[in-house]
């Protein structure tokens, strides 16, 4: 199966996402510039990370009026798997494609570390391959990644089960010491509707070798592999 | 038409920046100033027939874009 891994102005994770899947995977990946709007026959597509448009206004919020997102809004009408990385989880925030918004981080600082997250359902393209209530060790890099959204639409994903990644400590239990950027519901990762786009700031292509520190980021994009080759998609 | 626009955190929304800078200040002795809420200022240059027609199309972009509704609200001025 092939993945599309978008680059905008100021994507800076893109070459981290193609070597995760290219070389660890082994699956082929194309790169589309933001101003094309052909995924080029994709099975799936990666918003990666960084800091599109420089982050001007609001993260995330200059790159969705990039050509290519109409195609990607396109495609994930159709049902195809996204998957938004830090940058694009924003991104796909200010598209509409996700609920809710960014705010600093509580604490004001730029946080770069591995945090824990539990994975909450597994019932999406991106963690069909993890077991519930797996703790992953993945590391977060981002200034802006406290998420919020209304309470009743904390109670709508909640209800939903979209909520699909929560920070916790190691260990999988809740505890606000480790909600690092004090995201609401200590919400680290969400899905939509119906559940073939997620969204999460943590970084799991940063996690898919032991020399980086940790493989437990693979399972994700691992995921979405048997999802498609299961389905009976483009081997 | 010269306009303006305020964005700032909505009142429900912590803002710590704004904490920050009055902890700064209070810091400095400024403890009669109670709290600070740090937003963005736009200045839009419009085409429009009248003050009315301007502030629609500066709300509108204001609504779609310059603001985040969801976690931010704005305010408009027409000079």
């Amino acid at each position: 199966m092939k993945f599309a891994i978008v680059v905008f102005p100021g994507s800076n994770c893109d070459h981290d996402a193609y070597h995760a899947v290219t070389k660890v995977l082994g699956e082929p990946a194309v790169f589309v510039w933001h101003k094309d709007t052909d995924l080029q026959g994709a099975d799936a597509v990666v918003l990666p990370g960084g800091f599109s448009y420089g982050d001007y206004l609001r993260s995330g919020a200059i790159a969705r009026f990039s050509p290519v997102m109409e195609s990607v809004k396109e495609f994930a009408a159709q049902g195809g798997p996204v998957l938004g990385i830090c940058n694009g989880f924003q991104v796909l925030l200010e598209a509409g494609l996700l609920p809710g918004g960014m705010r600093r981080n509580r604490t004001l600082k730029f946080i770069c570390e591995h945090v824990y997250l539990r994975v909450e359902h597994t019932d999406t393209p991106f963690t069909r391959d993890a077991a519930a209530g797996q703790v992953l060790k993945i590391p977060i890099a981002h200034g802006e990644g406290n998420y919020y959204a209304p309470p009743e639409t904390i109670s709508a994903l909640e209800d939903n089960r979209q909520v699909i990644f929560r920070y916790t400590a190691p260990d999988g239990s809740r505890d606000d010491a480790w909600n690092v950027n004090g995201s609401a519901a200590a919400i680290a990762g969400i899905c939509n509707e119906e559940r073939n786009v997620v969204g999460l700031m943590p970084h799991p292509e940063r996690a898919c070798e032991l020399a980086v520190g940790s493989t437990d980021g693979r399972v994700v994009l691992e995921s979405v592999v048997t999802a498609l080759d299961g389905a009976g998609a483009v081997a | 038409m010269k306009t303006k626009v305020f964005v700032t955190l909505k009142p429900s929304i912590l803002d710590p920046q704004g904490k920050t800078i009055a902890e700064a200040l209070h810091t400095m002795g400024y403890d009669t100033v109670k709290s600070v809420r740090l937003g963005k200022y736009f200045e839009l240059d419009v085409d429009a027939g009248s003050a009315d027609e301007a502030e629609k199309t500066v709300a509108e972009v204001a609504d779609r874009l310059l603001a985040n509704p969801v976690i931010e609200s704005y305010r408009v001025e027409v000079e």
